[in-house]
């Protein structure tokens, strides 16, 4: 195990401090690394792709998810059927997804003559397809929803309160736990946009880097430039701000998440 | 649950009734946009070569084209042997389960390394990509499966943790009970403790499964070899090609989802309890 990940990760940090390409033995360059990537523009674009894909589609992915799951969780016959289906897109590789949705988008096809109308289709048709297959959310939704008391339903029809009102003050308060879950493996998976970009923009990440998402330009720079040394440098940027952002939300979740164990 | 709050009032009247149809309507609605683009793609499968594939109303699933030895072609191309590498994928998928399922038997009892591994399962794998690979490129494994296959024979830390929390909840009394009557250590595991985890370890191999069938980054980055690549890079080099012939590549991704779709189908519960747990216990 220690082999695998804890060695890397110390030989990560240091090969970052390197100019190190694979044909050349590795120099020393300090930070030089660090200090270019504030004049790359293509580490730039890459940050503004991926940045607009976590803004716009996280919280896309939140409330569709939650809206399936609400509809999943209903009692109704045939539900199992729904379920079925709706789960579905979970399990399909990436890569399968990616190139039907290509087809779809070509530009003879079906859905981008909706999509069309939107100016710079890039990043709207990645997060489209990301809600084709939110059913994973759904999922954990879904469970989140069946672990609420139902005495606290009855409780709230006995009192006299509307649908509305009872989502309100009961299923999203008791549902901040499982969103916080949520909100933090949404926000990790949309940073980590790979096989999709890959997909639908190639290799170099679309027409003028429009799909240019940082993992991909990682892997360029490493496997396909072969620049090691600036490619850790750019993972090492990448997890200092993963781990910054999920700070942060975590920071915030006491605020905002229901704590069974507090409340009694 | 708020439309199920009003679905249980005793008395069904007119509102429930339209509140079922506006959910049968939506839930409707949600299974075709899945299920349409899916039926899309086996219809272009379908198709003869030099059939239209975009036509002015979209066509779905059935048509009157029924080509199919589009499957065939697909797995047999020699220019992009499918078969072969169906194949391939089949042998990463297998040894990648193997190996989990070693790591597992061989952790028990390990307490002292979990510390270790509740870090690494903190560290993001982008982090390792470059690191693993020189480690690899250095053994000389690079151009070669054993990168895709071998890590997974030392563990993968959230199975692990995954698997460790599942063994906690078995009562201790039942380990004791089984000492009482004579069993030693090896057999409590076996009796006892192996069976009782049986979900668990199901729920880890439908992951390896899909995880390693699905991937990408890691073919791409250690395989070079025609005859060593995976579905996946198949499937992402017939994209990038001059004239990809549609109806064969949709053959080739329907070859690639039936897997994991027949899997679905069979471990629907272990899978979906799996996820379940998994997004509540972190």
């Amino acid at each position: 195990m220690a082999v695998f990940t804890v060695g890397p990760i110390i030989g990560s940090l240091v090969i970052s401090f390197t100019d190190w390409n694979l044909l050349s033995e590795p120099g020393w360059v300090g930070l030089d690394n660090y200090a270019r990537l504030a004049t790359d523009p293509e580490f730039i674009n890459a940050v503004n792709v991926t940045v607009t894909y976590v803004i716009f589609g996280v919280p896309i992915f939140q409330v569709t998810g939650l809206l399936v799951a609400l509809l999943l969780n209903l009692v109704l016959p045939g539900m199992r059927i729904f379920r079925t289906i709706m789960f579905l897109p979970t399990v399909l590789s990436g890569v399968a997804v990616a190139v039907l949705w290509q087809q779809l988008l070509s530009s003879e096809g079906a859905v981008n003559q909706i999509l069309r109308m939107l100016p710079g289709w890039a990043i709207p048709a990645v997060i489209v397809i990301g809600v084709w297959g939110v059913g994973a959310g759904a999922i954990i939704y879904l469970a989140g929803l069946q672990n609420v008391p139902p005495q606290l339903y009855e409780q709230a029809t006995i009192d006299g309160a509307g649908p509305i009102r009872t989502f309100f003050a009961i299923t999203l308060p008791m549902l901040t736990p499982t969103l916080l879950f949520t909100v933090l493996t949404g926000i990790i998976g949309a940073f980590q946009v790979f096989d999709m970009a890959f997909i639908l923009g190639g290799p170099k990440g679309g027409v003028g880097g429009s799909l240019s998402f940082y993992l991909l330009y990682v892997w360029g720079q490493a496997f396909g430039n072969g620049r090691l040394g600036y490619a850790s440098a750019l993972s090492w940027v990448f997890v200092i701000a993963c781990a910054v952002v999920v700070i942060l939300i975590l920071r915030t979740a006491d605020r905002w998440v229901f704590d069974e164990s507090e409340s009694r | 649950m708020t439309l199920q709050t009003i679905g249980r009032r005793r008395r069904p009247g007119t509102r429930t009734i339209a509140w079922r149809a506006v959910a049968y309507v939506a839930l409707i609605a949600m299974s075709a946009t899945i299920l349409l683009p899916l039926g899309w793609m086996l219809t272009t499968a379908l198709k003869p070569d030099f059939a239209p594939v975009f036509t002015p109303t979209p066509q779905w699933f059935p048509t009157t084209d029924w080509e199919w030895n589009n499957f065939a072609r697909a797995l047999l191309d020699p220019a992009r042997p499918f078969w072969r590498y169906t194949l391939n994928t089949v042998f990463i998928v297998t040894m990648n389960i193997v190996g989990t399922a070693f790591a597992r038997l061989r952790f028990r009892g390990r307490e002292t390394l979990f510390a270790i591994l509740i870090i690494t399962m903190l560290i993001p794998w982008q982090a390792l990509l470059i690191p693993q690979f020189l480690l690899f490129y250095n053994l000389g494994w690079y151009g070669t499966m054993l990168p895709l296959i071998v890590p997974s024979f030392f563990g993968n830390a959230f199975f692990i943790f995954l698997i460790r929390q599942y063994i906690r909840s078995i009562p201790v009394e039942l380990e004791l009970a089984a000492r009482i009557d004579g069993c030693n250590q090896w057999q409590v595991f076996r009796h006892i403790v192996l069976p009782l985890i049986r979900p668990v370890l199901m729920v880890c191999a439908v992951f390896v499964f899909l995880d390693s069938w699905n991937d990408l980054l890691g073919p791409l980055v250690y395989l070079i070899r025609d005859e060593d690549f995976t579905v996946a890079i198949g499937i992402a080099n017939m994209v990038t090609s001059r004239e990809p012939h549609l109806n064969l590549l949709m053959a080739a991704n329907l070859i690639m989802m039936i897997p994991a779709t027949l899997l679905y189908f069979l471990a629907q519960k272990q899978l979906v309890g799996g996820i379940a747990s998994v997004g509540l216990k972190g």
